[in-house]
């Protein structure tokens, strides 16, 4: 009722507004005039009456204004009156408005842009229904970390334990799809039956996979994504029972998923089909089923936690029973890992995403900093006019939200302009981003990064405007319209002073994580890989097709496309190999060297089977020995070479070459013959440049026990290597066009991008601390010159009463050094405190590298001293009569 | 006693629920109504008036209609509507017992401690 009654009557008013104005008028006119009566009675002069009852009324024009805010009219009316009076403010000083807006707009902008990548990968959860039940389940290595089930543990699992509704085991899977022109190669899952339904999605065409489909020999059906169907078969509805060609194989297509359908666990998977592992031979131990490659997915029961389903795989981990014996490389005693799908997926990137967002805040603060000093100095200009508002009867509350509106209007137009920012930026984060980075597909600035963008914009034009407001709401009137702005540099100056020292501060922590970040990239390509990398084009070459079944066939087609590729003008050599340096490979084995009577192995390495030419071309260095050749191939005893890592390892005295290894499949075996060490060659980085694993055997392709269908081709170029890659492959298909070519790359490509994840942090850091270099300068800047310029007259006297020049100058300069130096120490602590969130990512330097501090100190004070020495100078230049003469 | 004395936070509104439950009166008469009730001990800021008559009769408490006043000019008269009677008797309760209160503190002696 009462809240109707007001809204009523702030319709009727807001409505009838010239009525309500017009009454007001009439009866306060009224009051006056019968006021003025009584008097007149009481015997003043008429004219001597209306005076005395006009003062003693007081301000009729804030009375007016009292009683329309009592009336709730002046909301809608001086919020339009406020934000009138603020746009023709900001138009008179289209300087201030555009810095204002721009400094903004680049906080806003960027925090938006990190926000929507950051959001989705780390805060929202998984597009699936009841994503947080979703579990990943791993084995674990001797050192803690993950190792991937193999297919006994899952299905022992899947027997034993009560904790889950569904299971499922996944491995990656690279068909290569038949079409009537180019063959497509694919990237895909082999999954159990229960895949789809463990992450609660059902296909939007067809039918999901059945335990019938999933068993050894079972029938070849696939299920492709939405993206694949409409690209390779025009999203034709008929496509469900047809059959397509994968690997030379038919299989039926049984069903298309939903277009929304996003596979975290493998994002550029585009068709499925099922695993169809043999569950009973479990005794064979020497069988893929009881390799370590698969990864396994639960989707926990309704009423359980994780922690519960945690403590009962730990219990069935260190209870083997005897229906499920276990080989000794997956006898659990490390027990399992459990954790939630999502933290797994995001686990890689983290640090680095919350580090970024952590910095893109500090960047937004310095700029909102900047931006309120600007307010507060304009506040200063400003002061006269304020004072006389006051006088003419304006509430301070009036001035108050007169200022925030004037500050909202700036923050809006800055958050208007901040979402163009953030498209861009967001569109440069994708493109910088690391192949790591998971979810890629649902960064956008969508609803709630758009959300998210409005409220910080709302959020800044508060406080940006708060202080400036109170400050400048709690002056005098009287005191405001004397002064004539000049003569006194007070208390504005001090705010103004701590925002800069604020700002120094966290430009400091931002710059020197920055630094830190760099460094650690320097010290990583400080590192040398083992190879040299210019002049040098890669590309993966596979075999598919039936034909292929016969060993000699392969290495003859390989053979032959080595041949048409020596021939290309501008390659100076070229070699297959097996697993590429840098490229994600990751193929080792066990070695056993013959005098050793181990029977697994003591060691283990990388393998290299390689044709001939491929150190000479990679640039590989020879340490000792000699290299293989055309007469180590197929024929010719075994030979091998061993990395330097390796050599000093197993042989820290003595030569190894003539010794003799086996390796992998061949140890135990008496059929396969003992490799004879040839030579020794340099150390190559396989995985990274900053992984340390270098223990390598090199053996030629015809020498190892089986044919590997999918070899790196690497080609030295005498020229640009990247310009060389059409002709090779066309080279490489004029002897079988049938073949699929892929990830070609140079190896500087691979080199840099090995490195994506750091370089991605880095190029975001280096950002954010020019942002913030600069934001801090202009503050400094800012109050300097604001203070100069105040002080003119001050400084006039000065220069009158015999102060030197320098003296004013170094005056200046050691006011602003003063705040920079507060702001340095302050940053300092802050820094080392911030400095471990990015540990993680930094690279042979401390989190305290001196140099790193003390050069980001002394960058810092350099650009302080620029951003002094101009006020300074100008404060040097005051001609003291002019500056006397000011006022 | 002073003449002029400040009003507490709050009891304008009171006094004029007060003045207006007497009948209806316009702001002018409001005025000298409560100088008349409280024998010119209390003087109100005339400007001050308004803005507390607009506040309550946006809440309802009091309403206002045109009429013609004594010496015969158009005037706005102000009547206590049912909302605004019972909250001038909740509000003059509140009063007393606040005063009440205050009175027995402020009676109090060192004895009685």
């Amino acid at each position: 009722m009462r809240i109707w009654n007001r809204i009523r009557s702030w319709l009727d008013a807001t409505l009838r507004r010239s009525r309500v104005e017009s009454e007001m008028d009439a009866e306060l006119r009224f009051h006056i005039e019968a006021y003025a009566e009584d008097l007149v009675r009481r015997g003043v002069v008429h004219q001597e009456a209306m005076r005395r009852a006009r003062i003693e009324f007081g301000g009729v024009e804030r009375v007016k204004e009292e009683g329309r805010e009592a009336r709730g009219l002046n909301f809608v009316e001086s919020l339009v009156q406020d934000l009138r009076y603020g746009a023709s403010n900001m138009l008179r000083t289209p300087g201030f408005t555009a810095i204002t807006v721009l400094t903004l707009a680049l906080g806003i902008g960027a925090t938006t842009a990190i926000f929507s990548a950051v959001n989705p990968i780390l805060f929202e959860s998984l597009p699936y229904p009841h994503a947080e039940r979703i579990m990943m389940i791993s084995d674990m290595r001797q050192d803690g970390s993950r190792l991937d089930v193999t297919f006994h543990t899952y299905r022992e699992l899947l027997e034993r334990s009560r904790s889950f509704e569904v299971m499922a085991v996944t491995k990656p899977w690279r068909p290569t799809l038949a079409t009537t022109t180019q063959p497509e190669r694919l990237d895909g899952q082999r999954v159990s039956a229960m895949y789809f339904r463990t992450l609660g999605i059902s296909p939007a065409l067809g039918r999901d996979f059945d335990l019938s489909d999933d068993q050894l020999n079972g029938p070849r059906v696939v299920i492709l994504s939405d993206v694949l169907w409409k690209r390779s078969f025009g999203g034709d509805r008929t496509i469900v029972g047809r059959q397509v060609t994968l690997d030379d194989n038919l299989y039926a297509v049984i069903g298309v998923l939903p277009s929304a359908f996003e596979n975290v666990l493998n994002p550029l998977a585009e068709l499925w089909s099922p695993l169809q592992y043999d569950s009973r031979n479990i005794t064979s131990v020497q069988t893929r089923e009881w390799g370590h490659h698969l990864r396994m997915v639960g989707r926990l029961r309704s009423d359980l936690g994780s922690e519960q389903a945690r403590r009962e795989l730990d219990t069935i981990a260190r209870n083997p029973v005897r229906d499920f014996p276990r080989p000794a490389w997956a006898s659990l005693e490390q027990g399992l890992i459990v954790n939630s799908l999502q933290h797994d997926v995001t686990e890689n990137v983290r640090p680095a995403l919350l580090a970024v967002l952590g910095a893109v805040l500090l960047v937004l603060v310095i700029a909102c900093v900047n931006v309120t000093n600007l307010l507060l100095a304009r506040g200063v200009r400003r002061r006269g006019e304020f004072a006389l508002r006051a006088a003419l009867g304006a509430g301070r509350t009036r001035l108050i939200r007169q200022l925030l509106t004037e500050s909202l209007l700036l923050a809006v137009m800055g958050g208007v302009a901040g979402m163009a920012v953030a498209q861009l930026g967001v569109r440069a984060l994708v493109a910088l981003s690391p192949a790591e980075l998971p979810r890629l597909g649902s960064i956008g600035v969508d609803g709630p990064a758009f959300a998210f963008g409005v409220g910080m914009t709302t959020l800044i034009g508060l406080v940006v405007g708060l202080i400036p407001a109170l400050r400048a709401s709690c002056n005098d009137p009287q005191m405001g319209l004397q002064e004539s702005s000049q003569r006194t540099a007070g208390g504005h100056q001090r705010a103004r002073r701590a925002l800069v020292v604020a700002e120094v501060a966290l430009a400091l922590v931002v710059l020197v994580s920055a630094g830190l970040l760099l460094r650690s990239l320097e010290h990583l390509f400080a590192i040398s890989p083992g190879l040299d990398p210019s002049h040098l084009l890669t590309m993966q070459v596979q075999e598919v097709g039936r034909r292929f079944d016969d060993d000699r066939v392969k290495y003859q087609f390989f053979a032959q496309a080595l041949e048409a590729v020596r021939h290309v003008p501008g390659v100076k050599t070229a070699a297959f190999t097996s697993q590429l340096p840098l490229s994600g490979d990751l193929d080792g084995y066990g070695i056993q060297f013959e005098n050793d009577n181990s029977p697994n192995g003591d060691y283990a390495g990388f393998r290299y089977a390689i044709t001939p030419g491929y150190f000479e071309t990679m640039g590989i260095p020879l340490r000792r020995g000699r290299l293989l050749d055309e007469h180590d191939m197929a024929g010719a005893p075994a030979a091998v070479l061993i990395s330097e890592s390796l050599a000093m390892r197993k042989f820290p005295a003595r030569d190894p070459v003539g010794q003799r290894v086996r390796m992998g499949p061949d140890i135990g075996r008496s059929d396969r013959p003992w490799y004879t060490i040839v030579g020794v060659v340099g150390d190559v980085k396989q995985v990274s440049l900053a992984a340390s694993d270098s223990d390598a055997l090199y053996i030629t392709t015809t020498h190892w026990s089986d044919v590997d269908t999918v070899q790196s081709l690497v080609v030295r170029a005498r020229g640009d290597a990247g310009a060389l890659a059409p002709a090779v492959r066309n080279a490489i298909w004029s002897v079988d066009k049938d073949q699929p070519i892929v990830w070609v790359a140079t190896m500087d490509d691979l080199l840099w991008s090995t490195a994506a994840e750091r370089r991605f942090a880095l190029i975001l850091f280096e950002t954010f601390a020019l942002v913030a270099l600069i934001l801090a300068a202009a503050g400094i800047y800012g109050v300097l010159s604001g203070s100069v310029a105040e002080r003119t007259r001050e400084i006039g006297v000065r220069l009158a009463l015999g102060a030197s020049r320098e003296s004013v100058l170094a005056l200046v300069v050691r006011q602003g050094m003063t705040l920079t130096v507060l702001g340095v120490v302050i940053g300092l602590a802050g820094a080392a405190a911030a400095s471990q969130a990015i540990a993680a990512m930094l690279f042979g330097i401390s989190r305290f590298d001196p140099a790193t501090y003390i050069g980001v100190i002394v960058l810092l004070a350099g650009v302080s001293v620029i951003a002094c020495g101009v006020p300074a100078w100008r404060a040097m230049k005051v001609d003291p009569i002019v500056a006397l003469r000011y006022e | 006693m002073d003449k002029q004395m400040d009003l507490l936070q709050g009891t304008l509104d009171m006094l004029i629920l007060k003045a207006v439950s007497l009948g209806p009166l316009h702001g002018y008469g409001v005025l000298l109504r409560i100088q008349q009730i409280s024998k010119d001990r209390l003087e109100i800021q005339q400007g001050s008036l308004y803005p507390a008559l607009y506040r309550l009769e946006h809440q309802g408490w009091i309403a206002s209609e045109w009429g013609e006043s004594e010496n015969k000019r158009r005037a706005k008269y102000y009547h206590l509507t049912a909302a605004g009677k019972r909250r001038l008797q909740t509000e003059s309760q509140k009063w007393n017992r606040m005063a009440e209160l205050i009175e027995g503190i402020l009676g109090t002696t060192a004895e009685e401690v």
